[in-house]
């Protein structure tokens, strides 16, 4: 497996990047983002954990992705919780699933990235139709923008951590 | 590593699966919680203060490209511009040199009736940080917060009409949900008649509904809202919405009437907050009716 052997050469990451990484991932959600461009929004947070929590299971994990959850309903003002369960779900699928995730390539793992975020999306669009009595079928759309970003996200980091290796 | 399923050589805490059911309970719990008796509001203003240098480094890219259109605004078109609102203001100040007359007259006319005199409301100024980033909710959020005295429950409104309402406030920033978030309701009058009713939002941004309206009502297309004040919350006689198409189907004990507000619900950058301090007597407690079960929510058409 050429993946398998790759991913042994990458420098462990450091925190702060796995933080920042974050962190840029709220503020691209932050972003004015309105009507059709609202609903095609992809959930930056949501995917660069589900990076972060298939590649590094032991130092994102399940909490983490919680606390993040709990920092996007304050910068989203949606319920208490909502996007720190939709979260916690993905966090979830993404420690059981990290090691048949990273056996796939790229293009392969979409189709499982797909189904985490899916389960994620749904959660949130759940809870939201009971405690508000509405779902907007226009807000999975996301689901599948954020899939498509995820082969972008990969890449990127892994070119990141990579770079590292070479500078030494 | 091959058999770290069964033989675990470090200590990792509790399982995966142990992580899931305790952080789920603990969000649905936060939910409920939150959802129910908003206990939470002012851990969620201590976190804001953690994500607001976020949101407003979010905010930079848009003030920066508006910065930049406005260097670019050609000399003839301020000239035009200033033209404008100078014969704008000319013909506002007639207005209200007639209308401050009115008001002193009115004024008189209650005190000779002795009936209570109607507040000032007072006008504070908030520009729109952002609108609504979820796409379930018609909220946007404004930049002024408890720092400014804006409170709860205050009514935000453009040159128009009413925008929304404020409903929660940060240290800096303030939430305002729109009259078109899905069962939002204002209490309103019709200007022709003064015909009481209630308009509740429909949930998407360009409408509004009158529920709970007999057939038979006095309603026509084309007739202006404006608030009834009579909950003493949103200040009495600034536009709402206008009627946009009534369908009377006898078949409903009910009509069914939609509405577009007037105030630019989502188009504007600069609101207005009202902080009206009209001191209505208390309500008469109500006698309990025997068990009667609070829906959650009313049914929509």
């Amino acid at each position: 497996m050429p993946m398998q052997e790759r991913q042994e050469i990458l420098k462990p990451v450091s925190n702060l990047f796995i933080a920042s990484s974050v962190l840029v991932a709220l503020f691209l959600n932050a972003l004015p983002w309105g009507g059709i461009w609202l609903v095609l929004r992809p959930d930056f947070v949501a995917v660069v954990m589900l990076y972060w929590c298939t590649h590094k299971p032991y130092r994102m994990g399940i909490g983490l992705s919680w606390a993040v959850g709990i920092l996007s309903d304050v910068n989203d003002a949606s319920l208490f919780g909502q996007h720190a369960l939709s979260y916690t779900i993905l966090a979830f699928g993404g420690v059981v699933l990290n090691r048949r995730i990273r056996m796939f390539d790229l293009r392969e793992q979409t189709t499982q990235v797909f189904l985490i975020l899916l389960a994620t999306y749904s959660v949130y669009a759940v809870v939201n139709w009971q405690v508000n009595g509405q779902l907007a079928w226009s807000y999975f759309l996301g689901c599948l923008t954020s899939t498509l970003l995820w082969i972008p996200v990969s890449a990127l980091f892994q070119s990141v951590r990579q770079r590292r290796v070479e500078r030494e | 590593m091959e058999g770290t399923q069964t033989f675990q050589v470090f200590n990792r805490g509790p399982s995966p699966v142990a992580r899931l059911v305790f952080f789920s309970v603990l969000s649905l719990l936060l939910m409920f919680v939150d959802a129910r008796y908003r206990y939470l509001e002012t851990t969620r203003s201590l976190i804001s203060e953690l994500v607001y240098p976020v949101q407003r480094l979010a905010t930079l890219p848009g003030v920066l490209w508006q910065q930049t259109e406005e260097f670019f605004v050609s000399h003839n078109r301020l000239l035009e511009e200033n033209k404008e609102l100078h014969r704008q203001h000319e013909a506002d100040m007639v207005e209200l040199v007639q209308w401050q007359a009115m008001l002193r007259e009115n004024r008189q006319l209650h005190t000779l009736l002795s009936l209570q005199q109607r507040s000032q409301p007072n006008v504070k100024f908030a520009e729109i940080v952002y609108a609504e980033r979820d796409v379930f909710r018609r909220k946007i959020l404004i930049d002024k917060g408890s720092a400014a005295n804006i409170q709860e429950g205050q009514v935000v409104m453009d040159d128009k009409g009413i925008v929304g309402q404020i409903t929660r406030v940060y240290p800096w920033l303030s939430e305002v949900t729109l009259i078109t978030e899905k069962d939002h309701a204002v209490p309103v009058q019709i200007q022709r008649n003064g015909l009481r009713s209630i308009a509740f939002g429909a949930g998407d941004t360009s409408h509004l509904a009158l529920r709970y309206m007999p057939v038979s009502a006095d309603i026509v297309k084309g007739d202006v809202l404006v608030t009834s004040g009579i909950d003493g919350l949103y200040p009495p006689g600034i536009p709402v919405a206008r009627v946009d198409t009534i369908e009377r189907d006898a078949a409903y004990p009910f009509a069914r009437i939609v509405c577009t507000p007037l105030g630019g619900v989502d188009e504007h950058r600069y609101l207005m907050v009202l902080s009206s301090t009209s001191a209505l007597p208390p309500r008469p407690e109500e006698t309990p009716a025997p068990s009667r079960q609070k829906s959650k929510k009313m049914g929509g058409h």
